[in-house]
């Protein structure tokens, strides 16, 4: 009953004021309830950011305003929520979706109404090269990007055979290929013996481990994650499949991965994740320190997403002045801004973030997964070249 | 593979068949008894799993199995005491809604007793781990669960033919009105049966977590497997359950040791469509007696009446006006009210007056939006030309796919709808080049003229009332009467004449084409299409359309339909827990109107 007496009091206050003081409307959607893992912290980031921001004035002298939707996960139902948030909610800005086929269709709905979204979480190469459209900018690495960064690693170890599991859908596919065609590049007598590509959520791990097993790899490969990565650990920790085999495995040190397999964490893996207690610099350690003061909980990767998305659409509006949506898609292109990870260019070209991800090793440590001997991998230095990426985006 | 891989898959499928019959055989004996298609099944599987989780940290993993199975069975008898048993008279597949709107409570439920993240279990004491087999390691527990699910096959076994508890059931799977009238108390049977169905759930969850972490995301991966098995091997039959376990299993297990794993996407309803085709009572099934009083005798639909025709011309003007008061979302929403109306009337076409069950009507659908999508993002035709063209591809496909359903009945023909929309939709998820894989086609917007809200839901207005329009016609045409003879009596129906199968397998086309008029709408209206259009949730949200407006109603699959997908959308914008919302709400609705939303108007007489 409050809350509905505030929102009217809100709403008769509103009315009457001028434009200027209206909030900003940032139209959020998301699939919170298919993935709550990721997206719960993704949802606390956004909304730390949102108070940090009001807190300092605002942009513009104007409040911002976060409109978060459900998106039931499912194309044809984002589709239609962005379209309330467009018409009904009258925002300045769409952002969020988190599966890749999610993801395409709000980019391409933007692209038609003419839109900024701001494709926060989907890691699909397609959403910026194939499918890039004016309207849609990505903030994370993507699939290409984070396979990019194993790949020096990976070439160093001059293993042969090499063998690769994935979860069969657009994320894995693309990851698979990607991998191939760059370790083929930097190590050009390597051999890929195996290929294995259970359903996604419902690998049979014990038969896909046998199978890895009778390709005798020296190598694997694998773009799992979630339930399908802790089922596959726990199967080849016990079948001992890591003993002979160095394993590379695209987000398995994500704490939001990770620290579901507390004492399987398999030793020596190397992954791509977010080492967040580690990470000592003082852009982290600020964005860390507000987080844990305000939520009484360690942050996520899901967490710094949310957050560096509404640090995004902020400094755009400023650098824009206004926000007029052509105005806005321009000031996107080029904008340099600070985020726990360090400094970002939004790339003209592609519409990219250059945001970087931390490339590390798994260990044990009190019965909890960790991240070891990590690095962090510049966004801006594991894309293609300028020609490559102009002929993948039809513009 | 070499001769000991071979072995040790062999052994894999071997462990995965025990987890599959313990799930598979409770929900087999459910529906031995009862004839309930338990879709919550899953979910008590998956209940099964964080109660022995939760509990292993608290007593350990050897108490916890018993003790979660133990819970997860007093919530089965709970269930049929306070929901089920409530209506057991109505029309059937009631009951398939109600613990449809069962599984959307649990999850949200499961999500805030144990929060988001997936919940690895611990191993299990005595069995943690590996002995050499033929040169590889092999989990200690997997040769546990080897030797456990042939013990509860015979635990099962014994009960059912040796107990009298066994001997009651047996003759209510048999003929429940014939034990009934001999005495038999069938309340407190169904009770019994629901309980040691629930608990069987609860244990193959409870024995799963060394394996696999709990996660919100298994219910509906496990009903699935779990519907197949119990398909396969014969609707209550617990021996063939454990047959087409073991079948399923191993063939997924050499599926992926010969390297075809992209084949497991799809390869158990690639098995249940052959077995049915050349079984249809599956492996070890028998021909089911006609349960003989699903409650009273339906009355043959009455043509409307003036007044009703004059409501519901009165309806089809407001919604004409609507966009000159509302030109905004209202338009975005009721276009998606009106392409899901024309869906769930096309399958109410069906599984109303034809009698037929379908569990995978959203195959149509999907090939409506893929046909529309591809001709018009390959630049093969005009946007139109597309959208009068894809029906026609769904109605090719229910031709093809109809000639095999029609010739069985009842919940086999239901799942052979359901195997082929799964063959469909791994087509399409697997089919890069035409379909774009799991992310579908975009760019596929309507032609310049209709790209505006206001037009194209005109567009759909008409399209839609005109097809339901013709459907409903359809249905008091000679056609409709033979098909209704059809389904009530398909003795009589033959003996004057009427080629049952043939007329069913015209409705099939019909609805299929139908079907894929509101696929192609869709696809134009959302600007790209993707498996989801033809997955499961798709064709179940089409039941769920049906059974709340009422089968055995004209029109209650348009309201249900529009208040379906309302409450979606409402119930999303306005609540953290939405799901449960939904969920709630189907339940009460359920119970306070078992035949439908179509039946409110007539409550009165």
């Amino acid at each position: 009953m409050l809350r509905i007496a505030l929102l009217t009091l809100l709403l008769v206050i509103g009315s009457n004021a001028n434009s200027q003081s209206q909030p900003i409307k940032i139209g959020e959607l998301n699939s919170y309830k298919v993935f709550p893992a990721f997206l719960e912290p993704y949802k606390k980031g956004m909304e730390l950011a949102l108070e940090e921001i009001n807190a300092s004035g605002g942009v513009l002298g104007r409040k911002l305003e976060l409109v978060t939707r459900d998106d039931g996960g499912t194309p044809g139902d984002a589709v239609r929520v962005a379209e309330e948030l467009i018409s009904r909610e009258k925002v300045n800005v769409l952002m969020g979706t988190f599966a890749s086929h999610v993801g395409l269709a709000v980019s391409n709905l933007a692209n038609q109404r003419k839109i900024l979204f701001l494709a926060s979480e989907p890691l699909t190469d397609k959403i910026v090269w194939e499918n890039g459209n004016r309207y849609t900018f990505r903030l994370r690495p993507s699939t290409y990007m984070q396979t990019a960064m194993l790949i020096p690693e990976a070439a160093k170890l001059k293993k042969k055979r090499w063998a690769i599991v994935y979860p069969n859908y657009e994320y894995g596919q693309s990851a698979t290929a990607s991998f191939k065609k760059l370790l083929k590049q930097a190590q050009p007598d390597v051999e890929f013996v195996a290929e294995q590509a259970p359903a996604l959520g419902k690998i049979d791990a014990g038969a896909v481990v046998q199978a890895l097993a009778d390709a005798k790899p020296d190598a694997i490969f694998s773009s799992l994650f979630a339930a399908d990565l802790q089922k596959f650990v726990r199967e080849g920790n016990t079948r001992g499949l890591f003993k002979s085999t160095v394993v590379f495995n695209l987000l398995a040190g994500e704490p939001e991965y990770l620290d579901t397999l507390k004492d399987e964490t398999p030793d020596g893996w190397w992954v791509t994740g977010y080492p967040w207690k580690e990470i000592n610099t003082p852009e982290h350690r600020k964005f860390r320190d507000a987080y844990q003061k305000r939520w009484k909980d360690y942050p996520r990767q899901g967490s710094v997403v949310g957050y560096v998305a509404v640090y995004t659409v902020a400094e755009a509006i400023k650098r824009a002045k206004n926000v007029e949506t052509e105005n806005l898609v321009e000031a996107m292109k080029g904008l340099e801004m600070q985020t726990p990870f360090g400094p970002i260019v939004w790339r003209p070209l592609d519409h990219q973030s250059t945001m970087g991800a931390y490339v590390g090793q798994l260990a044990r440590k009190g019965g909890q997964g960790t991240m070891v001997n990590w690095r962090f991998a510049d966004g801006a230095r594991f894309l293609p070249s300028f020609e490559e990426v102009k002929a993948l985006r039809k513009e | 593979m070499s001769s000991s891989s071979v072995l040790i898959q062999f052994l894999n499928g071997l462990a995965s068949a025990s987890s599959l019959f313990l799930v598979a055989a409770g929900l087999s004996l459910i529906f031995g008894v009862t004839r309930i298609v338990n879709f919550a099944h899953g979910s008590l599987y998956m209940l099964g799993m964080y109660l022995a989780v939760w509990l292993s940290e608290r007593v350990g993993f050897w108490a916890a199995v018993p003790l979660a199975a133990a819970a997860v069975a007093i919530l089965g008898s709970f269930i049929e005491l306070f929901l089920l048993r409530r209506i057991y008279k109505a029309p059937e597949l009631l009951q398939l809604l109600a613990t449809f709107a069962l599984v959307l409570v649990i999850k949200d439920a499961a999500l805030w007793i144990w929060g988001p993240e997936d919940l690895l279990g611990p191993r299990a004491p005595g069995f943690a781990g590996a002995v050499e087999i033929a040169g590889s390691a092999f989990p200690q527990y997997d040769l546990l669960l080897i030797v456990l699910g042939p013990l509860v096959l015979a635990a099962l076994w014994l009960l059912l033919t040796r107990s009298r508890w066994g001997i009651l059931v047996r003759a209510a799977t048999e003929d429940r009105e014939m034990a009934g009238a001999l005495g038999v108390n069938e309340r407190w049977l169904f009770t019994s049966v629901f309980a040691l169905g629930a608990l069987l759930a609860g244990l193959g969850g409870a024995l799963q977590i060394p394996r696999e972490p709990a996660n919100l995301n298994v219910d509906l991966s496990v009903i699935s497997d779990a519907f197949v098995v119990v398909v396969v091997g014969g609707l209550g039959s617990i021996p063939g359950a454990f047959l087409a376990a073991l079948l399923i299993a191993e063939v997924k297990a050499f599926c992926i040791g010969l390297g075809f794993s992209e084949a497991t996407l799809v390869i158990e309803f690639i098995v249940m469509a052959a077995v049915l085709v050349v079984r249809p009572w599956g492996l070890l099934g028998r021909v089911q007696a006609a349960a003989r009083i699903p409650g009273a005798a339906e009355l043959p639909l009455q043509f409307p009446g003036k007044r009703m025709l004059r409501a519901g011309a009165a309806l089809l003007a407001v919604l004409a006006l609507v966009p000159l008061a509302s030109p905004g979302y209202t338009l975005v929403l009721l276009t998606d009210i009106l392409v899901f109306a024309l869906f769930a009337v096309s399958l109410h076409f069906i599984i109303g007056p034809a009698g037929l069950y379908s569990f995978g009507h959203a195959a149509y659908f999907g090939l409506g939006a893929y046909a529309a999508g591809v001709l018009v993002v390959k630049n093969i035709t005009t946007m139109e030309l597309a959208l009068a063209l894809a029906p026609l591809a769904a109605g090719l496909g229910a031709l093809v796919f109809g000639w095999f359903c029609v010739r069985l009945s009842g919940v086999y023909s239901a799942m052979l709808t359901l195997a082929f929309a799964q063959i469909a939709w791994s087509a399409a998820f697997q089919w890069d080049a035409l379909t774009g894989g799991s992310n579908g086609i975009v760019g596929i917007w309507p032609a310049s003229w209709l790209a505006s809200k206001t037009a194209y839901y005109y567009l759909t207005l008409l399209l839609c009332a005109a097809a339901i329009l013709l459907l409903w016609r359809a249905i008091y045409s000679p056609f409709g009467y033979a098909l209704r003879a059809g389904r009530d009596s398909p003795l009589r129906a033959d003996a004057i004449g009427i080629d049952v199968r043939a007329m069913q397998w015209a409705a099939f086309t019909i609805a299929g084409l139908a079907a894929g008029i509101a696929g192609a709408l869709y696809a134009f209206s959302k600007g790209s299409i993707s498996p989801e259009a033809m997955a499961i949730p798709r064709s179940v949200d089409a039941l769920a359309m049906v059974l709340l407006g009422g089968i055995q109603t004209l029109t209650g699959p348009v309201w249900g339909a529009a208040l379906f997908t309302w409450l979606q959308d409402a119930a999303a914008r306005n609540f953290d827990y939405w799901r449960a919302a939904v969920g709630m709400v189907i339940l009460f609705l359920v119970i306070a109107l078992p035949g439908g939303l179509g039946t409110l108007g007539k409550r009165g007489q």
